[in-house]
Order: C-alpha cells, then structure tokens, then sequence
C-alpha cells in the first residue's frame, strides 16, 4: 500500500508546526478547564490554577476550585495522555508496518484488553480488578500473537498481522459472549457503555494508572523515532543497514501495548483516533518520524480533548467517545484520503 | 591470509535444502578489487549477495568479510514519501544508538556523499519522484554513507538507460580506485564487467563456477555457455584506444536477416 502526500517538508516549517500544536492544546487545555455546565471564564481559570500552585485568592470559592481540580483536570489530563498516545502508537504502527491503513487495533492488543475490562465487569469486580484486567489482558494478547508468530515459518510482516488479526478476532467474540451472558438489566448497560469509552469517570487514580505507562511508552518510542524511518524501508533494507529488526520491532510493538492497554484500562476502547490523527500529522509535518511522532502526540492529545469537550457539553448527557471518534473520524479519514491521492496524481 | 576483504570457503545456500542457489563456491576478495557476478537469471547472484550482507545465512562453508559492507539493492520503493536527504543519511543507522537520531557530523557525511555522487540539488527532493537512474545513485549514496568498505550492489545499471548505465558504471570503477572500496556487483551484461571490473565469476548453475581476470573469463565459449546462445567478441577503435565489446547473437535477428535475403 502506498500513501502518497506529505511530502518532505522543510524542517524549520516543521518545528514550527510542532511548536504552534504545543501552544493550541496549552491553550485548549486551559479553555476546557472553563467549559461545562458551571461555567469558568478563562481568566479565572488561571487565578484558580494559580492557587493551586500557592497562590491564595481569597475571591474564589471551594466549589470553583473544586470542578477545576478535582472534576475538570484529571478529566482533561486522562484525555490529554489517552489521545497523545493512541496517535503516538498509530504514527508508530503505521511506520513499523510500512502501512498508513494500520492503527493501534490491528495487533489486536485494544480487543484483548476489552476483554479483560468487560470480563471483570462481568464478574462485578471492583474497579481497580477492572483497571488491572483490562490491562492485562491487552499486554496477554500480545504475547499471543508474538507465540503464533514465532510458530510459522515464514516470521514476516504478513505473518505478523495475521496473528493480530487472530488475537483481535478471538479476543473480539469473547467480548461479545461476555456480553451475551451478562445480565441485561445492569451489567449489559455497564459493558456498553466501558466499550464505547469515556473519560466521564476519569481521576487522579485514573490518572495515576494511565500516566507512568503512557510517559515510560511514550517517551521511548519518541526516542527510537529514527529507528521507525529505517524500519518503514523494509525487513530487508534495515536489517542490510545493520539494525535489530526483529528486536527494535518487538520492542515498538511492547511500548504500543502498555499504551493501549493503559488506555483501555482507563477510557474504554476507542477508535479511530490512532487511525486518523497519524495522518493529519502528516499532512502538517511530512512523513519523516523525527517530526511525526511528537506532532503526532500533541496533535492526538488536542483531537481527543476536544472531542472530549464536546462529548461533555454538547448535550445534558454524556455521549460516548467512541461514537463520536468514528462519526468524526471516518470523514475526516475520508477527506484526507481523497487530498492525498490527488496529490499524488498531480505530483 | 587475514589481508581479504571477501572471504568465501565451500559456501552454499538453499532455500529448501534440496535446490541449491549456489554451492561449493569459494572467492577472495582483496582490497580495492572490484569483481562483477554473471549468471542467468535465477542462479544465485542476488542470493549470494544476501548472504554476504547477512540477509540470509549459507547453509554450508563460510563467508567472512573483513569489515562492515554497504548494500545497494536492486531497486525499493520507500512505503512513505521521505526526501532524498533523509534517505541517505538512513545510511547512518550503524553509527546512531538505537535510541538516538542523527547528528549534525550524520548530516554532513550523508550531504557529502550526495555531493559525491553529484545529486546536491536532489537533496530535498521526495525519493519516489526521482527517474530510477537517479534512485540507483541516491540507493549508491546511501551506501557510502555507512562508511563500510565493503560495498555490494545487486544489479546497479540493469534497469537504466546507456546514458544511466555510464553513469553508474563510471561511480564504481571510481570508488574502487579513488576511495579503495572493495565491490561486489551483479550484472547481466558482460560489458559492464569490462566498464568497471578486475575480475569476474561467472554463476553457471549453481555449482559451477568460473573465476578470474576478465581476459581470462570472459571468453566467446564461455559466455556463449552461460547464457546458452552465441556471444562474439568485437574489437574496435574508440578515438585513440582500442576496446572490446561482447555481442549476443539472437536468434530472430538471424532468422529475420536470412529471411531478408532469401526474398531479395
């Protein structure tokens, strides 16, 4: 499969991309802060930040401080490293597997850690049981498809997406049987609900859990962002450039899945997201994954988080996430799709 | 004895264990020799390419080379749109920990060797919207950018016009002798050998094999044996130096040339 656009850009224009996404989500960030049912004029926002850093204000009152700081940032935080690293690991898998169609589902990791989340719903563990099984189960399904693959012959690309792809589906009717023997009256909406992702429920134990494996994946694909160009040449051409190819991939794939799921763990399964984001990145910063990666992740962290914003303030009650990545992405995946293809043919 | 870049004992290699791609093959290259590979198509050159880079390992004897080697494979399309720069300096990779990017001293070896191969104002071009003759020199770029002075190149002028093919040609006769790089590459033309080569071995089927200077193995009987049809040797005077040439005899052109004269 070939992607055409993006073409190179200069690498001034590209950090100044980086720089101005950096800027847009401090600014969201703080914008949301403000955003709800009780509103918060921006201003205010930063008083009330300000006294969180020891600042006293004695104009606030405690139920301003209090939606800021303990309802508002660890929602927006959650959501802020949740997309980060879901277009993260997109950006990632779509260089390992030399295939801009791939996304965070097709080593089957976000399936397996559903399973793992539902399952503990099922069994009406208490909420850190699901938070640990969901966890789990997605870093399970990976060891899954790393055994089916080393059972075949040929250990090649190919070999490896179909293991995903058997993981993911398996992992997949579990879900469903999971949700065929629970109860319809409360656990069936319960599992619904986890599955379709949210941030509704997100504190600083949310937080907590999603931070250490999100910063330590994180931070160590950024740094083998060169190794993904080289991966993206090929199985043969890296290697015949002298790198680990076998080792560097499983190593990518391991930081993808603590990621996803950490992420699963936290929101729920949600999709399109690690998809879509990749290729805007792209289209703003060019195919190289020096420059993809961190736009990448902040251009992730800002797609989730106004999503977020709007799945919490667009009507009285929540919608969910995963509905509204899918609705929203799947055009805009689209759009993208039918610019990049005619650039390609002009160019 | 230890003074061989190339060193290749009773080598082989199969894919199945049954159908060998080449077997029983031994070669010494020295520094600085530049040898061309012939062989039908199908006989092991590219295979024995690979297993010298590493790509696959011989099923018996040993290949050791005395350094790393360079690799410029036939062709590849970069599954992304990278510049011709970024490809380059991907020729870096040994010399970059796994967990750090290139740097400036990175930049200026990989700007060199694009100034070598005089492809500067290629250099923020996209990879994919370069002419394959232009390809096959970044992908030679590349590979001098890892520094190895080993370098093999899998079919370097094949697919590129005669314009292209002198090009090339012309680049690796001048980094065996003005950079000392010891070459390995294939070719299906008996002429590149003499544009560019010492010596040649000659693949025939897997198990026999032909070594030598180039007067020495590229012989009409020879190639004629090779590739299974009459192959001349030609002699003629280009401006003050007398060249060689190997002509391929093919067979529709003598049917058509006999046709020809039996209606006139």
């Amino acid at each position: 499969m070939r992607w055409q656009g993006g073409e190179p850009l200069s690498l001034a224009r590209s950090r100044l991309v980086i720089a101005l996404l950096a800027v847009a989500l401090v600014i969201v960030a703080l914008a949301s802060l403000g955003l709800g049912r009780y509103e918060i004029p921006p201003l205010k926002v930063l008083r009330i930040l300000a006294s969180g850093l020891g600042l006293p204000d004695p104009s606030l009152i405690e139920v301003e401080r209090n939606v800021v700081f303990n309802v508002r940032l660890p929602r927006i935080l959650v959501a802020i490293f949740a997309g980060a690293g879901l277009a993260l690991c997109g950006a990632a898998l779509q260089g390992v597997f030399r295939n801009p169609l791939v996304g965070p589902h097709i080593i089957g990791v976000s399936s397996g850690a559903a399973f793992g989340g539902t399952l503990a719903i099922l069994f009406g563990a208490s909420r850190s049981m699901l938070l640990l099984g969901a966890f789990a189960f997605g870093m399970l399904s990976l060891l899954m498809v790393y055994a089916l693959h080393a059972l075949v012959a040929r250990r090649n690309m190919l070999a490896l997406v179909l293991a995903g792809v058997i993981v993911g589906g398996f992992f997949g009717a579990l879900v469903s049987l999971v949700q065929y023997l629970a109860d319809t009256e409360e656990k069936l909406p319960r599992i619904v609900f986890w599955l379709l992702g949210s941030f509704a429920t997100a504190d600083y134990e949310k937080l907590a859990l999603i931070l250490g494996p999100i910063l330590v994946g994180g931070i160590l694909l950024l740094l083998l962002r060169w190794r993904i160009n080289i991966l993206s040449l090929g199985e043969d051409d890296a290697q015949a450039l002298g790198i680990s190819v076998a080792g560097t991939r499983w190593l990518i794939l391991a930081l993808i899945s603590l990621i996803v799921s950490a992420q699963v763990a936290v929101s729920g399964v949600i999709g399109w997201v690690g998809l879509v984001v990749p290729h805007l990145a792209r289209m703003m910063v060019g195919p190289d994954h020096r420059q993809l990666l961190p736009a990448s992740a902040l251009a992730g962290a800002l797609y989730m988080l106004l999503i977020d914003d709007v799945a919490r303030t667009a009507t009285d009650s929540e919608i969910p996430l995963g509905i509204l990545t899918a609705l929203l992405g799947a055009p805009i995946f689209a759009l993208v799709f039918f610019r990049s293809q005619r650039a390609g043919q002009n160019g | 004895m230890a003074d061989e870049m190339i060193l290749i004992r009773d080598a082989g290699h199969s894919y199945d264990g049954t159908r060998w791609q080449y077997r029983g093959l031994n070669l010494n290259v020295m520094p600085g020799e530049i040898v061309a590979i012939l062989g039908p198509n199908g006989r092991g050159k590219s295979t024995l390419l690979r297993s010298i880079v590493g790509l696959n390992r011989p099923n018996q004897g040993t290949i050791r080379t005395n350094g790393l080697v360079g690799f410029v494979p036939q062709d590849f399309s970069a599954a992304f749109p990278y510049s011709v720069l970024d490809i380059v300096l991907m020729g870096r990779a040994r010399h970059v920990g796994a967990f750090r990017s290139p740097g400036r001293r990175d930049s200026e070896i990989a700007r060199g060797c694009l100034d070598a191969l005089g492809l500067t104002q290629f250099s923020d071009r996209s990879f994919d919207s370069l002419s394959g003759g232009e390809r096959q020199l970044v992908l030679i770029a590349r590979a001098l950018a890892t520094e190895a002075p080993i370098l093999l190149l899998d079919e370097p002028a094949s697919a590129l016009d005669l314009r292209n093919q002198d090009l090339v040609l012309g680049f690796i006769h001048q980094l065996g002798r003005a950079q000392g790089l010891t070459i390995l590459f294939t070719t299906h033309q008996p002429n590149h050998a003499l544009a560019a080569a010492d010596r040649a071995l000659l693949m025939n089927d897997g198990e026999h094999y032909q070594i030598g200077d180039l007067s020495e193995v590229l012989t009409e009987s020879n190639l004629a044996a090779l590739y299974h049809l009459p192959v001349s040797q030609v002699r003629y005077d280009h401006e003050d130096v007398e060249l060689t040439t190997f002509a391929p005899t093919f067979r529709s052109q003598v049917e058509r040339a006999r046709s020809r004269r039996n209606t006139a």
